[in-house]
């Protein structure tokens, strides 16, 4: 089963509401996805815990729905 | 999830410095982010061990529980967690790692 790219945006930003988010189709097969997520509440976090964040938001979808999301994550 | 898996992971964690939890083997890597992963320590020219997590189901659970983080490959570096592919390749890319790898005493294969 995969997730759509809006259905991702909307998971992202149920967990992180002010976020700027890009997702972008990789392969174009619904099931490999790379995200650019920008939000303030990164600020001063290790990487680990930003992109923690972002997988949470995902809780045991990820890895099982969602084959493949490439995270990069910024603050503004 | 088994207390003894943990304890498996930790000893690993605890023996090599630099420990690589990927997708097949070091020299056949069976996921682009694992190899990708491989490519980059080897261009650092460190020493690193990797684990095979596709060897195990027990195993490839484990370690996601164990970090709590939901993707393979996973980085270790003296016993702390670092990150997967997209954080490495970031911090390859700025100079983060190789600055992390001297930090910790992690030198060039002589």
């Amino acid at each position: 089963m995969a997730m759509s790219a809006q259905e991702i945006e909307r998971t992202i930003r149920s967990a992180i509401p002010d976020a700027q988010i890009t997702v972008t189709d990789l392969a174009g097969d619904g099931d490999h996805y790379a995200c650019e997520v920008v939000s303030e509440q990164f600020r001063g976090l290790p990487r680990v815990r930003q992109h923690k964040m972002v997988y949470d938001a995902f809780g045991g979808r990820m890895g099982t729905e969602l084959h493949a999301l490439s995270v990069q994550t910024r603050t503004p | 999830m088994s207390e003894d898996i943990f304890k498996t992971i930790q000893g690993m964690i605890d023996a090599h410095p630099v420990m690589l939890f990927m997708k097949g083997e070091k020299n056949a890597p069976q996921c682009g982010f694992s190899a990708r992963v491989v490519q980059i320590l080897t261009h650092l020219d460190v020493p690193f061990d990797t684990c095979n997590v596709l060897s195990n189901p027990e195993l490839r659970q484990g370690i996601k529980d164990f970090s709590q983080w939901p993707t393979i490959p996973q980085l270790y570096v003296k016993g702390e967690f670092i990150g997967g592919c997209d954080i490495v390749t970031d911090m390859y890319q700025n100079g983060e790692l190789e600055a992390l790898l001297a930090e910790k005493g992690i030198t060039k294969k002589a």
